[in-house]
């Protein structure tokens, strides 16, 4: 009996190992030139969705035959493990409207994206339209492979209300250096005026970097990528200084080492924040908030200061059938008049060259978004490198480990991130 | 013919066709996945579009002496190993010791079982933050102790985040081992009590000497799939502690599997810890089953 039921397993595990060798073989061909209706996702937050819905709409109306459908990416702990799982089963759509930078290596690795230049004029449209922060997000092959769409410039959120209370001059806190954020932030630990000066999600997630690393990594190391040139940047000066600016916040109890649950800054636990443009709205009416650079060793001036771009980005996917009318919706959805109307709908900023001055009047009549606009000229992506999101898992760990945790000296983790990072970043 | 075909099929062919479905169900949900994992773990692979034709070369070991290098990776095993130290014993004898209990209990019987087993039946999402008000720095747990709170607080304590999660998956799994064990009590015979009491047992010596050996068989699954459970952790270090921290205290093998496979596109990786993880789990059931069940 036992010597049949191995049998009956070997037997059933060899099936499964031998259908394992299978693999797909479909192909597009055709797909490229082809139009007809189509499907898109969009993030899901009200004010994209509101945006989306009338983009379609006016797009559908005048295109009847090349009809969009609309829906929220599916639910899932990211975006990007979605549209992954998506790839993987063949039926992404054909643009989704919430594609991050560092996912498209692996997005373009599992063949799941479309070069964009394939289409004529694509290349010219896209250097035209954002200008030299296009390079940023051409993949090694030298191809676009996403659409540069909009960012968020990153930035200090601070609450004037509880800087008032720590006895803080709310209208210019003393926020310029490290020296000055670390003596700002003693004083509102000190005064009880919010349990944190700040707080950075301690998390482990390998996007957690990009909030609390790489903006003030971008800002001291003069607007560099983590990765350049294939080798890792951040083990230098700046980078150091980094790291040992946020442990001293750790360290003191400036900073929290364990997760809120919930929005520290809304619930007024935290008295700052590191948040982008989109923030004014979410705050806007709830806190009395202001906005300055983040801070950098020696206190630059803010026309000096790079920051993390926490763009999202338009991925045209190979499963669509109909990829030419994905091309004209990507281009109707990116034109000069629907980035005014993403702008005017969600506060975030259109990856445009000339963004302050084609939209002067939206600026001129919400002010509060001006220091987001200038912030947005001068800001800096993840690099676009092969095995991005476990370099990032690797920074992170490293960060962790000695920033937060206080486990590792900063000088040693670094160096072991970075050495990690170029192994990762020299594979193919 | 007739020897043939009963040498083929068996005495009753008929029954091919009642256990075909579950065959096929196992084939399919388990056999297949599995095959695969191993396969892919011994190639270069990762998911790609249907329509992508790419190169997934046969690499030998190296994905396990990949995975075998990385510290992270060793690291969850060790976690685990802490979590299966603590919640594998604490779960038999608590289950044990409340199933007698509850099997001795005339009153409020039902409503008893049933408060075991809420916690079993309840989303582990749910649990958790209830665990987080309980367990996070200005939590409840931490408001009680006051002076005597742990620094750094529970769940971001790289020595106590483990043995909270074991804590959390006890209670959580409490109620069904104590069903299982509460079956079996049903089948230890009365009069081996009564000889006991004769012989001038205590209750607790005819606890030890009539019960413990008289739900044996409960005890070996107990621990087995206590032990299958828990090298399954993932929910609780993703959730709890936020990603298996703090600074990967509380990662679990599966949890790594999910940030190599899922997130960062390498399931050739994950599948080697997959296939290590089921072979550890073999042995450890292995070994149990075989200490357990000795006379």
């Amino acid at each position: 009996m036992r010597s049949r039921i191995l049998s009956v397993t070997a037997a059933v595990l060899a099936l499964g190992i031998t259908a394992a060798c299978g693999g797909g073989e479909s192909d597009s061909g055709g797909a490229q030139s082809a139009t007809g209706p189509i499907k898109v996702w969009l993030s899901n937050n009200p004010e994209e969705i509101a945006w989306g819905k009338a983009m379609v709409s006016e797009w559908n109306s005048a295109n009847p035959e090349e009809k969009v459908t609309a829906q929220e990416i599916p639910a899932g702990k990211t975006s990007e493990e979605v549209i992954g799982a998506a790839i993987t089963a063949g039926n992404a759509p054909c643009l989704v409207f919430n594609t991050s930078p560092a996912a498209v290596p692996q997005f373009q690795k599992q063949g799941g994206l479309v070069a964009l230049d394939d289409f004529s004029g694509a290349t010219d449209y896209i250097e035209t339209r954002s200008g030299d922060v296009a390079d940023q997000y051409q993949s090694p092959d030298g191809k676009f492979y996403q659409m540069p769409w909009k960012q968020n410039p990153v930035m200090i959120f601070y609450n004037k209300d509880l800087f008032k209370k720590a006895g803080i001059d709310p209208e210019n806190p003393p926020l310029k250096t490290y020296d000055e954020f670390l003596a700002t932030s003693k004083k509102i630990v000190d005064s009880k005026a919010a349990q944190a000066a700040i707080w950075p999600a301690p998390s482990s997630e390998f996007f957690q970097s990009w909030f609390d690393f790489y903006p003030l990594y971008a800002a001291e190391s003069g607007g560099k990528q983590t990765i350049e040139d294939g080798k890792a940047t951040f083990d230098d000066p700046a980078g150091k200084d980094v790291w040992n600016f946020w442990a001293q916040m750790y360290e003191n109890g400036y900073a929290q080492k364990e997760k809120y649950n919930g929005d520290s800054f809304a619930d007024q636990k935290a008295a700052m924040a590191v948040v982008g443009p989109w923030a004014i709205a979410v705050y806007g009416e709830d806190v009395n908030w202001g906005v300055v650079p983040v801070p950098t060793k020696d206190g630059k001036e803010a026309s000096e200061i790079n920051t993390f771009t926490d763009a999202k980005n338009i991925g045209l996917y190979s499963a669509c059938k109909n990829q030419q009318t994905a091309w004209n919706v990507l281009k109707f959805a990116t034109s000069e008049d629907q980035d005014g109307k993403l702008l005017e709908k969600t506060g975030q900023m259109p990856i445009r060259a000339d963004l302050p001055t084609t939209y002067a009047d939206y600026f001129a009549s919400h002010p509060e978004y001006k220091t987001f606009a200038d912030q947005a000229a001068r800001t800096v992506e993840v690099p676009n490198v092969p095995n991005s999101v476990e370099i990032w898992q690797e920074i992170r760990d490293s960060y962790s480990s000695s920033v937060i945790f206080g486990k590792t000296p900063v000088d040693e983790a670094i160096s072991e991130a970075a050495s990690k990072a170029d192994d990762l970043a020299a594979q193919s | 013919m007739s020897r043939t075909v009963e040498r083929t099929l068996g005495r009753q062919p008929l029954g091919i066709v009642f256990a075909a479905p579950y065959a096929i169900f196992l084939a399919a949900v388990f056999a297949y996945p599995l095959g695969l994992a191993v396969w892919m773990s011994f190639h270069d692979y990762f998911f790609t579009a249907p329509g992508a034709q790419v190169d997934r070369p046969f690499v030998g070991l190296d994905n396990y002496a990949s995975v075998l290098k990385d510290p992270a990776v060793r690291r969850s095993f060790l976690n685990v190993a802490e979590f299966l130290l603590i919640n594998v014993p604490l779960t038999v004898v608590l289950s044990l010791v409340l199933a007698t209990a509850l099997n001795s209990v005339a009153r409020f019987r039902t409503f008893l079982r049933v408060a075991y087993y809420v916690p079993y039946v309840t989303a582990s999402v749910a649990l958790v933050s209830v665990w987080l008000f309980l367990f996070s720095r200005s939590g409840m747990v931490n408001q009680i102790l006051g002076p005597l709170a742990p620094d750094p607080s529970w769940l971001v304590n790289s020595a106590l985040a483990m043995p909270v999660i074991a804590l959390f998956v006890t209670w959580k799994q409490l109620g069904f081992s104590i069903l299982l064990y509460l079956a079996a009590l049903q089948n230890v015979p009365k009069d081996l009590y009564e000889s006991a009491a004769v012989d001038g047992a205590t209750r607790v010596k005819a606890f030890w000497n009539v019960t413990v050996p008289g739900v044996r068989s409960a005890t070996t699954l107990v621990v087995i799939l206590a032990t299958i459970t828990g090298a399954n952790l993932f929910t609780e270090p993703y959730l709890l502690t936020n990603g298996g921290g703090p600074d990967g205290a509380s990662a679990s093998p599966v949890f790594v599997m999910y940030q190599k496979g899922i997130e960062q596109g390498s399931p050739d990786t994950a599948a080697a810890i997959g296939v290590m993880l089921v072979i550890l789990v073999l042995m450890i059931a292995l070994v149990s089953r075989k200490t357990l069940e000795r006379d």
